[in-house]
């Protein structure tokens, strides 16, 4: 017999380690530090770029093991935190366009409802995957090329000076009904343009569970022309709402907005926003929008990769709560 | 700290009845006993899994099987296949009432002695559970799916791998140490002891186990569920307030 270490060996088993939380909707057990700082780290960006991050953020969730239904309600719901925090501080600059911003708003509380009857519709059909994969990288492709191509042009025209480009280029988006003056951004152009434009954005951010703000930014620099300065902190201040509208929809369709987890990852995050906000408003508009293409381009490289790379196994479980 | 000290104390208590009862009665055929240390797991905050000992005695000669089963569950397997270049989804398979968690423990290998049908009739080892597709896709194909459901129930650490090594002193009393990973599924649990002589089952004891959330999770839970719409407001809010909070902060300075 083994004598006095019969039964005690259970109690010494179970020794807790400090620094892991179980998360009660995801239902698993996290390192607090990893969390902590992976919130910091997207902060950052999302105040420097003016991106919520959630297209970082939930993919990074997601390779952690935490279910993917859970990764993009939590996501919505951590984004308001970062939202909040980085716009103050581009308020104090005095650089949000509340006016450009509430229009834009409009549309993209239309078009995220409308994005997540369409949701509901596509994983109804079984391909809602497919269709989250595809609209990532078709997006994150082309907007990251175009930002890099445009912000190396840019840079090298800043290079040769004398040569200036206009303001803006005139196009047929001009022509429409309905102009309005936008002072901060210093435009006189139609309201159907941010209408329509934060509708789009909004059905994306709806299909693949972001604030839909690295759609959002370029959108606003190449299609109206928006200063780079205001820009920033105008998307931050509609992303706002566009992820407090889909944390609701969320928690009360799917249940699967974790509070601990987002508690974690805003701790970090809301201090990542603020250092964010000085570096971004210490780098010139061009070289910040060279930073957000590769980033853009990298995060759409690595899905691109597991789109077409052989699985590792060819059957999977599909989780509980119908996850996608 | 005192929950630890109250479950030793009840599991001294259950040892003490054991010693007892064995003493007692020397020599006659006795039923299986067996008890876990705990009957239930509570998951708090700082769950990062937990042992479970399992204890108890044979009552006769014979070898011994443990079947850990967690709550039934369905559960969907998919398969993916590639397309222009791209791996999609293509089917998903279905099956009704699967164990959600899975362990075989034995005093010996099972390989080596336990007959089939025995282990067909008990579902013990995870190549004879009854896992029925709902879908009907023929033989062959069902048993992809199965594999492919084991495999990656196995790869969560849902289902053992091997058998477990059962601990058998002075020929009769048994114990073993039973871990329950972080992510382990809440629910009712069943722990059946089968005492095999022969290649017959000579007799059967059930050990029931309840594993839930406790404490403040278990709260968040419950009101993620039962109050969706307040849950979302409240998550709204204290979003908001940990933004204008870290903005606060971050202006003193």
């Amino acid at each position: 017999m083994q004598g006095g270490g019969f039964f005690l060996e259970a109690s010494t088993a179970r020794t807790a380690e400090s620094v892991n939380l179980y998360l009660p909707i995801a239902e698993m057990s996290v390192n607090i530090f990893l969390l902590l700082g992976l919130g910091a780290g997207v902060g950052m960006l999302s105040g420097i770029f003016g991106v919520g991050g959630g297209f970082l953020m939930t993919p990074l969730l997601i390779f952690m093991g935490i279910p993917p239904a859970v990764a993009v309600g939590t996501e919505a719901n951590q984004i308001i935190a970062s939202s909040v925090s980085g716009v103050l501080a581009h308020w104090r600059r005095g650089n949000v366009d509340f006016k450009m911003g509430s229009i834009l708003l409009v549309g993209g509380i239309v078009g995220s409802t409308f994005g997540v009857f369409l949701f509901q519709h596509l994983r109804a059909l079984g391909h809602i995957d497919l269709v989250i994969m595809l609209s990532y990288v078709i997006f994150l492709g082309t907007i990251g090329i175009l930002m890099l191509f445009e912000s190396v042009r840019a840079m090298r025209r800043r290079r040769r000076p004398g040569s200036s480009r206009k303001l803006h280029q005139h196009n047929f988006l001009h022509g429409l009904p309905f102009k309005m003056r936008f002072r901060r951004s210093k435009l006189y152009i139609s309201a159907l343009l941010p209408l329509l434009i934060g509708f789009v954005v909004g059905i994306l951010s709806a299909i693949m569970g972001v604030g839909g703000g690295f759609v959002m930014v370029p959108a606003m620099i190449y299609l109206l022309g928006m200063p780079t300065a205001v820009v920033v902190g105008t998307s931050l201040y509609q992303i706002i709402f566009v992820t407090a509208n889909a944390t609701f929809l969320q928690a009360t369709l799917n249940q699967t907005v974790d509070i601990v987890l987002a508690m974690l990852l805003l701790v970090g995050a809301v201090i990542g926003a603020q250092v964010g906000a000085q570096i971004g408003s210490k780098l010139r508009g061009e070289q910040l929008r060279g930073l957000l293409a590769l980033m853009v381009l990298s995060v759409c490289g690595k899905i691109l990769f597991d789109l077409v790379s052989a699985p590792n196994d060819l059957y999977f479980l599909l989780s509980r709560n119908g996850g996608h | 700290m005192p929950r630890r000290a109250h479950s030793i104390r009840r599991l001294a208590v259950a040892l003490t009845v054991l010693t007892v009862f064995l003493a007692t009665g020397p020599g006659r055929a006795q039923p299986v006993i067996a008890d876990v240390s705990e009957h239930f797991i509570g998951i708090t905050a700082d769950f990062t899994g937990t042992n479970i000992l399992f204890f108890g005695s044979a009552g006769g000669p014979g070898k011994l099987v443990v079947v850990i089963s967690g709550p039934a569950q369905d559960i969907s397997v998919g398969n993916k296949i590639q397309r222009a270049g791209i791996w999609m989804n293509s089917e998903r398979v279905t099956f009704k009432n699967a164990p959600s968690f899975y362990r075989v423990l034995s005093s010996e290998p099972l390989d080596e002695w336990l007959p089939l049908d025995v282990r067909e009739a008990n579902q013990i080892g995870v190549e004879y559970l009854n896992l029925q597709p709902t879908e009907d896709i023929g033989r062959a194909i069902t048993a992809d799916y199965r594999a492919a459901l084991i495999r990656n129930m196995q790869a969560k650490n849902h289902y053992g791998k091997a058998e477990g090594q059962l601990k058998i002193l002075g020929g009769r009393l048994f114990r073993t140490d039973v871990f329950l990973p972080s992510n382990v599924p809440t629910g009712d649990y069943s722990i059946k002891t089968y005492l095999i002589r022969d290649g017959r089952v000579v007799d059967t004891e059930m050990t029931p186990l309840n594993i839930n959330k406790t404490g403040i999770g278990a709260k968040i839970y419950q009101v993620a569920h039962q109050h969706s719409a307040l849950y979302g407001i409240a998550a709204i809010v204290i979003a908001v307030l940990a933004g204008l909070g870290g903005n606060a902060v971050f202006r003193k300075s």
